[in-house]
């Protein structure tokens, strides 16, 4: 009995500890590399789990009478290159979308050749990490039909965006994986509720993947690459808000 | 095990110690315990990135918010719908340990992270929500199996009627609690109130917590549909939180009230002593 007792009392106690010591991490001296290990569990989870359970699932699309009546800006509401700035002024006419990296047929496309391809129409609910949803209508090419003619080598694992923009010098990208790159929802964007996309919400294309969160939705794409791996990109861990905030890559809650 | 006498074995009376909480109520209490603490303070640090809440499937700045914490005038303030109180130095509006002033909604005594940091916050929260949904599963399964959710925490027909329930809240007023045997069982309030965080608050926090997430609600649309869009599961979201912070801090004061060293002991040990009667 007594045994008992002592192997029931070490369970208890144990089981007591565990969240006190997870909170203690905040101020102890805890190994971050295992703080960060158990922290990371989450977004494991949550990735693989949202992947079984609908990988090929729509985000729902919304009538007209839904959308919000003013879709706020976040981020960079105007990328400060020279080279953006001089697209701009031109229109975007001579802008152009450069596809690279583990492609077989890498090429180019400018906005016209973009826009005359077939398009997707969808509104769509865009949620912001930090909480706040906006309803909104996009208008772009499928990143799918554009995948399709530029061929990925057999090891691209993660299509990466980068943009025009950037944070104290530090250019702003996101990846996906080719679930998300192959989805018929996501969709670079180049109009946005019926008009061209505003610098504000990044033209000339902002990418759309309806399933995650806002800051996937990486504004003013200047060039797509596919990559076997985002070691070697930023710091490496796939996005600019990844990098700089620690912020989870797999966005989907 | 509450309402587990058996038939064999002499009633116990008041004085006995009695066998009273099962091994997996025990564990799942302590380990919910602790994951609650995480979840309601991180949780608070993911409000604080955007502190308002809306109803419906879109909800932003520019549009009306029926919940806010914020700073005016340097004053900050809890405004609902259209009523505000001034919170200044806890909400809204308060001074570091440092002395810095900040207009954050909840301060960092309440918060993991201290500081501001959504990223983190959500690592937290996002994590630990995995632990909270896996653990109410189990236990709401094992006790389905095992028979304590039915026989000891599902009420009795006979304790709804409104005279057994009107008797259990004068008992409670009068602060009047069950000695020897008739400890052995739950009371009505009690049952309520565990049935009610068990089977209705917990599942609302986690599917509402679902329904905030882009990728669940495409994999699950019908989610969207029960609670009326996004932004309306967020508002419940922070509701149950409420109120499960309500039960939290009743809770409390019933082990107070009762015994805390005995009630403490019960859910560590799994004995009771049973209070004695007195006459």
């Amino acid at each position: 009995m007594s045994k008992l007792i002592t192997r029931r009392r070490m369970l208890t106690t144990s089981v007591l500890a565990a969240p006190a010591v997870l909170i203690g991490c905040d101020r102890l001296a805890v190994s971050p590399s295992f703080k960060n290990m158990v922290l990371s569990s989450g977004e494991w989870l949550s990735y693989r789990a949202q992947r079984l359970l609908g990988a090929n699932a729509l985000a729902r699309e919304y009538d007209p009478s839904d959308m919000s009546p003013e879709f706020r800006t976040n981020g960079n509401t105007q990328p400060r290159s020279d080279s953006y700035r001089r697209h701009q002024n031109e229109g975007f006419v001579n802008w152009q979308l450069t596809f690279g990296g583990m492609f077989e047929n890498p090429r180019n496309y400018s906005l016209a050749q973009l826009k005359a391809k077939p398009s997707r129409t969808q509104i769509t609910r865009h949620d912001c990490v930090e909480g706040w949803t906006a309803i909104g209508k996009w208008k772009g090419t499928p990143l799918k039909a554009l995948l399709d003619e530029v061929r990925l080598q057999p090891e691209a694992k993660f299509i990466v965006f980068r943009c025009a923009d950037d944070f104290s010098g530090r250019v702003y990208y996101e990846s996906i994986d080719l679930v998300d790159a192959f989805h018929p929802q996501t969709i670079l964007a180049y109009e946005m509720n019926d008009g061209d996309l505003s610098v504000a919400h990044g033209a000339p294309i902002r990418l759309r993947v309806e399933r995650q969160l806002g800051y996937k939705h990486a504004k003013y794409v200047m060039a797509i690459t596919a990559v076997a791996s985002m070691d070697r990109i930023g710091r490496g861990q796939g996005g600019y808000w990844e990098d700089a905030g620690n912020y989870d890559w797999y966005a989907g809650i | 095990m509450a309402g587990n006498s058996k038939t064999d074995t002499p009633m116990p009376k008041g004085g006995d110690l009695v066998k009273y909480h099962r091994l997996s109520t025990r564990l799942w209490h302590w380990i919910n315990a602790g994951t609650l603490v995480v979840l309601l303070m991180s949780g608070l640090m993911i409000f604080n990135a955007h502190p308002r809440l809306y109803w419906g499937e879109y909800g932003a700045n520019p549009d009306y918010a029926w919940f806010q914490i914020g700073a005016r005038n340097n004053q900050g303030y809890v405004r609902v719908g259209s009523a505000s109180v001034q919170t200044t130095g806890f909400l809204g509006r308060w001074e570091e340990s440092s002395g810095r002033i900040r207009n954050r909604a909840f301060p960092p005594l309440v918060t993991i992270p201290k500081s501001y940091n959504l990223a983190e916050a959500r690592r937290w929260h996002l994590t630990f929500a995995w632990v909270f949904a896996v653990g109410i599963t189990f236990y709401t399964l094992w006790s389905l199996l095992n028979g304590h959710l039915l026989r000891d925490l599902l009420p009795k027909m006979r304790e709804l009627r409104p005279k057994h329930i009107w008797t259990d809240i004068k008992h409670h007023a009068m602060l009047k609690f069950p000695k020897g045997a008739a400890a052995l069982n739950y009371n009505i309030l009690q049952k309520a109130s565990y049935v009610g965080v068990i089977l209705v608050l917990i599942p609302l926090m986690i599917l509402t917590g679902l329904t905030m997430s882009p990728a669940m609600d495409a994999a699950w649309p019908w989610l969207l549909d029960i609670f009326g869009g996004r932004q309306s599961a967020r508002s419940i979201h922070f509701i149950c939180a409420v109120l499960l912070v309500a039960f939290f801090i009743v809770h409390m004061l019933m082990v107070l009230l009762v015994g805390p060293i005995n009630s403490v002991r019960a859910m560590i040990t799994g004995y009771l002593r049973l209070p004695k009667e007195r006459n």
